[in-house]
């Protein structure tokens, strides 16, 4: 056994020398942040831009209406014709005109009301006067039939229910949101991360076998312990490698925001996805998720995000290393990823359809202790609360499939890596098992 | 020594209750046509795969695995990682017969400057040429001094020169003390070194000893001779009468008859050159001894 330290480290030294690992490893946080600042840049550029808006009003309803905000100018004409007015929007670069014709019925502005512009106006503006002229009509009716806007104001009353859970926890739409944010980041993070390491423990293995060093090294190690060597070692790697990305884009994102003074709030979608959902300003939500993210069990989730990764990847990696020792060449591997990769998807797509649905239904229940899919559900179920009798359990089960399936792999690994030449079918791998 | 050793892949059969004994301090020549389960054997006491029956006996001990530290192996498919550094990987692979880092580099520095690489420590292997990298795959094998040397073609790869180097590098290890097992189709190199072989055909091992014993067996009484006479076609009829007879042609400055006579075990050499001398002035007188190619092919053929 104690030549598995020495596999590892050198699984490891070469994954980590190599050239493409190391510009990987520091050009993905570049790239990332890159994008992420651009985006930022082009989005506050976009709203840079002052929009300029005429207003004809010849109905004399909306006199008051229309507010100047930073990004959009209204200018009220008075005494100008239609014509006239439309000739003076397009010489004068006026992002559009509005045209509210003289009516004799409020009915009627719903048809009437034009707005004139060089190109088709953007969604969110069109939105924003529709609701604007909306709001001032809906107003008017009410006067007109005699109810007094104020007292149907006072009417209204919002309902927000109170969440709590039996034992006197407050949970929030918000807090369900984080969740699922939580849980989803950390199974999609599980599952690029099998796909990525794996298909390089699998190169790694085919890398031996075309070199044909693989004869000269099981003459002096067992195979097994040259599978486990390699798991583990490439598994170190990728971890390293995870490690920098996060450093790194975590100082990156900091430099980029201090530099550029942008909110990064402001990009996130997500962010404005839970603003919607709560009303109250940037402030408040900002102070809401703080509250929400302590609310959630994080060393619980830490810990079980590490088991359940180390597992998950440790179970698949075996799984890649066997398809690498059966082939040739990486063209060959196709037809042995599907039944590896069905397991995975699968597991994504009952994290992201059953488990938002019902993170304790039966189905999301069994597939987080089924070993395959389980590090991705029940990763993606620990933010709601799962009992830890459970997650042992599952844990349990996860490392124990690990075992056994390195077991397996090490049958076929041992037999494949002296095959050559000939792509085997299913039913003599079932027979390696057997030698 | 290798015992009643059987092996099966699904339903084909790659040994077949195949014994050798492998004589302490000799080269051992384990001989046969390609597919006929050499590698198998080979492997088999290298531990890399089990046998079904049988049993490998290693200095009087059954094989187990840590044995792998007396054994040296250098297989037919060979390699190196390409993207290592040489002297790295040498370290790496001596590391994991067993040897400790400091040890390694000494002994790697030793067999590096005697095969005057010692340049090549830093280079990585993909720049090396092919004999280049073999012969760091032979440093690597016999590096760790192991008792027992398998050699699975080793020649293959090298110039003239460099076969040269490594066989007279097998032979003096082979002084030192260390047994060789060494499989080639190179017949001359079985010829010039090969103590004992064996041969192994479609599973089956059909021939086994000592070189020499075998060639005694396999001789059959055949000589070449050179016979300068009066007439060369009334001599030639006569030989055929008493004599099987085929034409043979080696260098010669005289005009003579040059023939391969095989006699009867009736007839003794001396007699037979009395009675050649009798028909004219005898120039050559050879015995043919069979080479180890002369061996293989008929011993092939014959099953």
């Amino acid at each position: 056994m104690n030549h598995l330290p020495l596999i590892i480290k050198r699984e490891y030294l070469t994954k980590v020398r190599n050239k493409s690992f190391i510009i990987m490893t520091f050009l993905s946080p570049l790239i990332f942040v890159g994008i992420f600042a651009l985006v930022a840049y082009l989005s506050s550029l976009n709203s840079d831009t002052v929009r300029k808006i005429s207003v004809l009003d010849e109905s004399g309803l909306f006199t008051n209406e229309f507010k100047s905000s930073p990004h959009l100018q209204y200018k009220l004409l008075s005494g100008n014709n239609l014509s006239e007015a439309k000739k003076e929007a397009e010489s004068q670069e006026i992002y559009g005109l509005l045209y509210i014709p003289k009516i004799d019925k409020l009915e009627d502005l719903s048809k009437e009301i034009t707005f004139y512009s060089e190109d088709s106006p953007s969604l969110s503006l069109m939105g924003d006067i529709n609701d604007l002229l909306e709001n001032k009509v809906n107003t008017l009716k009410l006067k007109e039939a005699g109810i007094d806007s104020e007292t149907i104001k006072n009417l209204h009353i919002n309902i927000s229910a109170n969440q709590e859970t039996f034992k006197g926890k407050e949970t929030s739409k918000l807090g369900s949101g984080l969740k699922l944010i939580f849980g989803g980041l950390a199974g999609y993070l599980l599952f690029m991360f099998i796909i990525i390491y794996g298909n390089m423990i699998m190169r790694s293995v085919i890398e031996e076998k075309t070199s044909r060093v693989i004869e000269v090294i099981i003459s002096s190690v067992k195979p097994r312990l040259l599978l486990l060597g390699k798991i583990f070692g490439t598994t170190l790697a990728g971890i390293t490698q995870f490690v920098v990305w996060v450093v790194l884009i975590l100082v990156l994102m900091t430099v980029v925001t201090s530099i550029f003074g942008i909110d990064p709030s402001s990009a996130t979608p997500s962010q404005q996805v839970l603003e919607n959902s709560v009303s109250g300003g940037t402030q408040q939500v900002l102070q809401d998720v703080m509250i929400e993210i302590n609310n959630l069990p994080i060393t619980n989730l830490i810990i079980m995000f590490i088991l359940f990764f180390v597992g998950g990847y440790l179970l698949y990696a075996s799984l890649y290393a066997s398809v690498g020792a059966a082939v040739d060449s990486e063209t060959d591997t196709q037809q042995f990823m599907m039944p590896i990769l069905m397991p995975l998807i699968l597991a994504v797509y009952v994290g992201f359809f059953t488990v938002i649905d019902n993170p304790h239904g039966t189905v999301s229940q069994v597939f987080s202790y089924i070993p395959f899919t389980s590090p991705v559900v029940m990763l993606m179920r620990i933010p709601f609360g799962v009992p830890l009798w459970q997650q042992i359990i599952s844990v349990l089960i996860l490392f124990a499939s690990f075992i056994v399936m390195v077991w397996f792999a090490a049958k076929i690994y041992r037999v494949g890596i002296l095959m050559y030449g000939k792509k085997p079918t299913y039913k003599e791998i079932f027979k390696w098992l057997k030698y | 020594m290798v015992n009643n050793v059987s092996k099966t892949y699904g339903d084909y059969k790659a040994l077949n209750n195949a014994s050798i004994e492998v004589e302490k301090g000799s080269i051992f020549g384990l001989l046969g046509p390609n597919g006929a389960g050499k590698t198998t054997l080979i492997r088999i006491i290298n531990q890399i795969t089990m046998p079904d029956t049988g049993s490998v006996i290693l200095d009087g001990e059954p094989l187990q695995p840590h044995h792998i530290k007396y054994i040296g192996y250098l297989p037919e498919e060979r390699g190196l990682y390409k993207s290592m550094k040489v002297g790295e990987q040498a370290l790496y692979l001596a590391q994991l017969k067993g040897l400790s880092k400091q040890e390694a580099k000494e002994r790697l520095k030793y067999w590096f400057d005697r095969l005057e690489i010692g340049d090549w420590w830093d280079k990585k292997i993909q720049e090396l040429s092919k004999g280049m990298a073999q012969k760091i795959q032979f440093v690597v094998t016999v590096l760790h001094k192991p008792k027992l040397l398998i050699f699975d073609e080793p020649f293959s790869g090298f110039d003239p020169i460099n076969a040269n180097l490594i066989k007279d590098e097998i032979l003096k290890l082979r002084d030192e003390g260390a047994t060789v097992i060494f499989s080639t189709h190179r017949m001359e190199s079985v010829e010039e070194m090969c103590d004992h072989i064996a041969l192994i055909h479609k599973s089956n091992k059909i021939l086994d000893g000592k070189l020499i014993d075998i060639k005694r067996q396999y001789k059959n009484n055949t000589f070449e001779i050179g016979l300068i006479t009066q007439d060369h076609a009334s001599t030639t009829a006569m030989l055929k009468d008493k004599f099987e007879i085929s034409p043979a042609t080696f260098k010669s400055i005289n005009n003579e008859l040059q023939y391969k006579v095989r006699i009867p075990d009736s007839v003794s050499p001396n007699d037979f050159v009395s009675y050649l001398t009798s028909l004219g002035q005898l120039t050559h007188f050879v015995e043919v001894v069979p080479s180890a190619s002369d061996i293989f092919i008929e011993t092939i053929q014959k099953n």
